[in-house]
């Protein structure tokens, strides 16, 4: 670690930083149901053994919403949307795209990009992740 | 001989709107104590109470309302069951008196909302000054607005949207549309929070909340209170020859939770539980949805009206958009559904609103409806989801009795 390459950390557990960043998923192992989520027995077959599995990267928007009241420090408009990942659903922000219905269309190729949200007050930068159009 | 049927003996709601002078306690009284009068029977009467305010829930709310309308020493229920919390109340009432306990129960749902705001998501601690990890996802702050959205307009806009997609044919003009028809409703109904006519393009024109979702296709937060007294059939035999033929018929009194679905993790999955309940409804009724006279759904948001339309099996599987464009759920078309104006404009004061949408149904089987009655109303159905999730479907039908 060197001063002007700040220490990274995920905004959130199951996203995997590094040379390609990817989202895992808890995969049970008894029936392949997936969740992002820390779970004690699986909600489709109440398996209790899960494998963490990498959740592609590339997927097509099956959903979204334009939101323009969000919580105090949320920047609006955002675009929040279900993207079909490979048949895993996720859901995320689409960024690097106007908000606005023009530019944003339901069907469209995405794919997962990784941001900075910010450092705490050691200097820790943490990482999420969105989904941008495929150029 | 009379069957092991449940029927709804009284029932009332309050006007919906700011009642600045009233407390919940005042206003779930009035319901009671109301619905009560309208049944010709009185709290000395009732074997059980079941009573759910969900701002409340923490609160012993069947018992302070006990405290208002009479400590009988009956089992006292509280129940919070998000928006389906009115009608899973009503439920604990009827299988009380389905079970044989008790041959008289009473159910009130009340709520004070009014200027609330943003609904879920809205609440967050301050990003903190180290990161730290917390809850199941390992977040280091919140992730509504950072991964999504979990505000209620924008969850269910994308709810909306996901049909769209799947289906085709529904856009923002369209969502727009099915508003502009519930505040058209709402003219006719004195108690409803809000009872203006709005055009399509006021409607599109007004505040954007979550696209495609303006304001005025948002349910309205407002205060309110709903209360229903239920009873046996064999108990209602023995009542008055009026109290008899006002009485209405719980033909099918049913609860889903929402099943395992791929994707119910990252979007809440409304459909899946709605269709099961709906499909329990008809079939313990025995009846179908072509037999409905009017039907009061839960249309939260403009965007959920439309899958509700899909999910309780008015029209064909995909297709709503062209059922709403047949004119079909405007109060002049074959199958009206929200008269009452919709939660949109009649308002949501959430756990009100269970017992609220039975008591209009109840009112047109009664032919009380005054200048919104439809006509020769005899059977009717009430839906409601709470997110988490929760979904009651009620089947009704007018008296055949006395």
């Amino acid at each position: 670690m060197t001063a002007d390459k700040p220490r990274q950390i995920p905004f959130v557990d199951y996203l995997e930083l590094g040379d390609s960043p990817h989202l895992v998923a808890h995969e049970c192992k008894a029936c392949g149901a997936r969740f992002f989520d820390r779970r004690n027995a699986c909600a489709s077959c109440s398996g209790t053994e899960f494998v963490r599995k990498p959740v592609p990267t590339e997927g097509e928007l099956r959903t979204f919403t334009i939101v323009a009241f969000a919580a105090p420090g949320i920047p609006v408009p955002f675009v929040s949307g279900v993207i079909d990942c490979g048949g895993t659903s996720v859901r995320a922000n689409v960024v690097n795209v106007p908000a606005d219905p023009e530019h944003v269309k339901l069907g469209m190729k995405l794919r997962l990009t990784t941001f900075p949200i910010g450092k705490d007050g050691e200097g820790v930068e943490a990482i999420n992740f969105g989904f941008e159009p495929v150029a | 001989m009379a069957s092991d049927d449940v029927w709804i003996l009284g029932i009332n709601m309050t006007k919906f709107g700011k009642h600045k002078d009233k407390d919940y306690l005042d206003l779930a009284s009035e319901a009671a104590l109301a619905a009560l009068a309208d049944g010709g029977v009185g709290v000395k009467d009732m074997g059980v109470l079941a009573a759910g305010c969900l701002m409340m829930s923490a609160a012993p709310v069947a018992q302070s309302i006990q405290k208002q309308i009479g400590q009988t020493g009956i089992p006292a229920y509280n129940v919070s069951n998000a928006c389906a919390t009115g009608a899973t109340a009503l439920r604990v009432a009827y299988l009380t008196v389905k079970s044989g306990e008790a041959d008289m129960g009473l159910a009130v749902g009340v709520e004070k909302l009014a200027g609330a705001g943003l609904l879920a998501g809205g609440a967050r601690k301050a990003d903190g000054d180290a990161w730290e990890r917390s809850g199941r996802y390992g977040a280091v702050a919140p992730v509504d607005g950072r991964i999504g959205t979990e505000t209620m307009p924008g969850v269910f806009a994308q709810i909306g949207m996901e049909y769209g997609h799947k289906y085709g044919g529904a856009n923002f003009e369209l969502f727009a549309e099915i508003s502009r028809k519930n505040h058209f409703h709402s003219t006719l109904n004195p108690l409803a929070a809000y009872t203006k006519e709005m055009t399509l393009e006021e409607i599109m024109g007004d505040i954007m909340i979550a696209y495609p979702n303006t304001r005025p296709m948002c349910s309205a937060n407002c205060d309110g209170a709903a209360a229903a007294v239920v009873v046996s059939e064999s108990k209602l035999r023995t009542l008055s020859k009026e109290q008899q033929r006002r009485a209405v018929k719980i033909s099918a009194s049913i609860l889903t939770s929402d099943p395992y679905q791929e994707a119910c993790q990252v979007l809440p999955d409304v459909n899946t539980l709605t269709r099961m309940a709906a499909k329990q409804a008809y079939e313990k009724a025995g009846i179908g949805p072509s037999d409905l006279d009017l039907v009061e759904l839960h249309d939260c948001f403009a965007t959920a009206e439309l899958v509700h339309y899909d999910n309780l099996m008015l029209c064909e599987e995909g297709g709503a958009v062209d059922f709403f464009k047949s004119g079909a759920t405007w109060r002049t078309g074959r199958l009206p559904v929200n008269v009452s104006g919709g939660l949109e404009s009649k308002g949501h004061p959430i756990a009100a609103t269970g017992i609220a949408n039975i008591w209009e149904i109840c009112h047109h089987l009664r032919g009380e409806a005054g200048p919104r009655q439809i006509e020769g109303a005899k059977v009717g159905l009430a839906h409601v989801i709470g997110l988490g999730s929760a979904c009651g479907v009620h089947v009704l039908e007018k008296s055949g009795l006395a």
